[in-house]
């Protein structure tokens, strides 16, 4: 009971050090967060693989951000047991930039490495941001402050990379390219991924493995066997987006079931 | 920013041609009401010993350059601003930044310096003199008090209005408390501190105004008070002009340092580019 192992320093309370099991990139036993009388997550159980790509689907108030707020160690895990590997990094749905830093040196922040500005620069490079490396984050427009918050993660070489609906503040077209950047991104790097959406599509265009959150529960565990690249439309694609949309309670004309 | 600009070469010269125009839109008033001033004198609606023309009041401040009596006087209540704002500034900050980022220094600090900056420290003038005699050390301390409270207020309620949603993210990035707190949470107060200094230098001067009224043998304020004695109220005059263009002066200082401290916000990225 009452911890969360990780093997890097403790950042909430209930974290001592421990040793993430080969298996598993995330293993969570019987997490219980209750607020007030109201239980967010009950007994919960899950495993990811290293590598993995999971997207946690869930409407509002289903437990979904909790849970990674508890995987980023941002929220204690008062009972249960949640193993996370100690590399690990978070986007959010807003970028979350120092803005008096250049957007290089909020890249490099925290790194603990002699050539953390190379790095940084590398991994701007790498999300299409060489030539903003010394802009002023509030200069960047939201899909080029979004990509650096992207690169701030890589940098680090998280083994398990936890993303907060980090498209949903974008424009149609920007999120479009950045689903396909995240894609290439984690089959580059291979880290495992958590993607909190309610965008159903996003889910079943990313994800291996779509799991539902309903009132605290895993209520759905699915395998996504589509070939990549997906797209749109392709054969098997809306029939598992009807699935995940029953799942979720709606239909697809937008009807509650 | 002058992409567009140098596209078309003639709005080039015209935005050049533009500047003086700003500033003479911007002279306007001030001339307009000199204008008045000078016409309502000459005129003789004013008795000439108690307003005087605009320029006697030019010609005495030349006066006052010119025989040297100006400088001395400006550099020491120059002086005494610099000092009372260095003790005062310094004593407001280290107090904000002790209750700001601990409790103990919240519970131990705030109480007591809210209470204190309820009381006008204008009426602590009688003791200050009992105390400090009337030399340098009350003036000084005056000034001190005045610009003490508006740094305090303004930085304390700065440090914690700092976003915590970058503060979380900061945790996220692996930075300790005190990683935190240099990176993160002082930046984030700079624009909140940068307008408790403004504040502090207009009760500085304010402060040292009174404080040169009391037993001061130097200082603008001495001038202005010698100056009624004898009936000079051109002299009054200046002595009111150089606090004015005092203020002017440390305000656009200000400005200066918050163009710097802030490079990184858009307007003034926008203004720089421009």
């Amino acid at each position: 009971m009452n911890m969360l192992t990780e093997i890097a320093p403790a950042q909430a309370p209930g974290v001592t050090p421990g040793v993430t099991g080969e298996k598993f990139a995330v293993e969570v036993r019987g997490l219980t967060r209750e607020f007030g009388t109201n239980s967010v997550l009950r007994n919960l159980d899950l495993q990811l693989r290293p590598g993995e790509f999971t997207a946690l689907l869930g409407r509002s108030g289903s437990g979904k951000s909790t849970l990674l707020r508890t995987l980023a160690g941002l929220d204690a895990a008062p009972e249960g047991t949640v193993t996370v590997p100690a590399a690990r990094a978070v986007v959010f749905q807003e970028p979350r930039l120092l803005p008096w830093k250049r957007v290089w040196q909020n890249v490099a922040l925290g790194l603990r490495v002699k050539d953390a500005r190379k790095r940084a620069e590398e991994a701007l490079e790498e999300v299409g941001l060489g030539h903003r490396l010394k802009a002023w984050p509030l200069t960047l427009s939201g899909g080029e402050a979004q990509r650096a918050a992207l690169a701030r993660a890589l940098v680090r070489s998280p083994k398990l990379l936890l993303l907060d609906e980090p498209f949903a503040a974008l424009d149609a077209l920007t999120r479009l390219r950045m689903q396909a950047m995240v894609a290439a991104l984690w089959q580059a790097h291979q880290p495992a991924v958590l993607l909190v959406t309610h965008d159903v599509d996003e889910a079943v265009l990313l994800a291996d493995r779509i799991l539902v959150l309903d009132h605290g529960r895993i209520a759905l565990d699915l395998t996504v066997e589509l070939p990549r690249p997906r797209r749109h439309g392709a054969p098997g694609f809306n029939a598992l987006r009807a699935k995940l949309l029953d799942a979720l309670g709606v239909r697809e004309d937008g009807a509650t079931v | 920013m002058s992409v567009s600009l140098t596209a078309l070469p003639a709005t080039g010269t015209m935005r050049r041609r533009f500047v003086p125009v700003r500033l003479l839109r911007q002279l306007m008033v001030p001339g307009a009401i000199i204008a008045l001033w000078y016409a309502l004198t000459v005129h003789g609606y004013f008795d000439a010993q108690t307003m005087p023309t605009p320029q006697a009041v030019g010609l005495s401040f030349w006066q006052l350059i010119v025989t040297g009596q100006m400088w001395p006087n400006l550099l020491i209540s120059l002086q005494r601003v610099a000092l009372g704002l260095a003790f005062g500034g310094s004593l407001g900050i280290i107090l904000a930044l002790a209750s700001s980022l601990s409790r103990f220094g919240e519970d131990s600090i705030d109480a007591t310096v809210q209470m204190a900056r309820t009381l006008p420290h204008l009426a602590l003038i009688p003791l200050m003199i009992l105390w400090f005699g009337i030399g340098e050390t009350p003036k000084i301390v005056l000034i001190a008090l005045g610009s003490l409270f508006p740094i305090y207020l303004n930085l304390f309620s700065a440090v914690r209005a700092a976003d915590p949603k970058l503060i979380e993210a900061a945790s996220t990035l692996g930075l300790s408390h005190v990683e935190t707190i240099f990176h993160v949470i002082l930046p984030a107060a700079v624009p909140g501190f940068l307008v408790g200094l403004r504040q502090a230098l207009g009760a500085s001067w304010i402060s040292l105004v009174v404080a040169e009224q009391i037993n001061a043998s130097s200082g603008i304020g001495y001038l202005v008070m010698n100056a009624r004695d004898f009936l000079r109220t051109d002299i009054i005059f200046d002595g009111l002009i150089v606090y004015a263009l005092l203020g002017l002066a440390t305000d656009q200082a200000v400005r200066a340092l918050e163009r710097y401290l802030l490079a990184w916000r858009p307007s003034i990225i926008a203004a720089k580019g421009a």
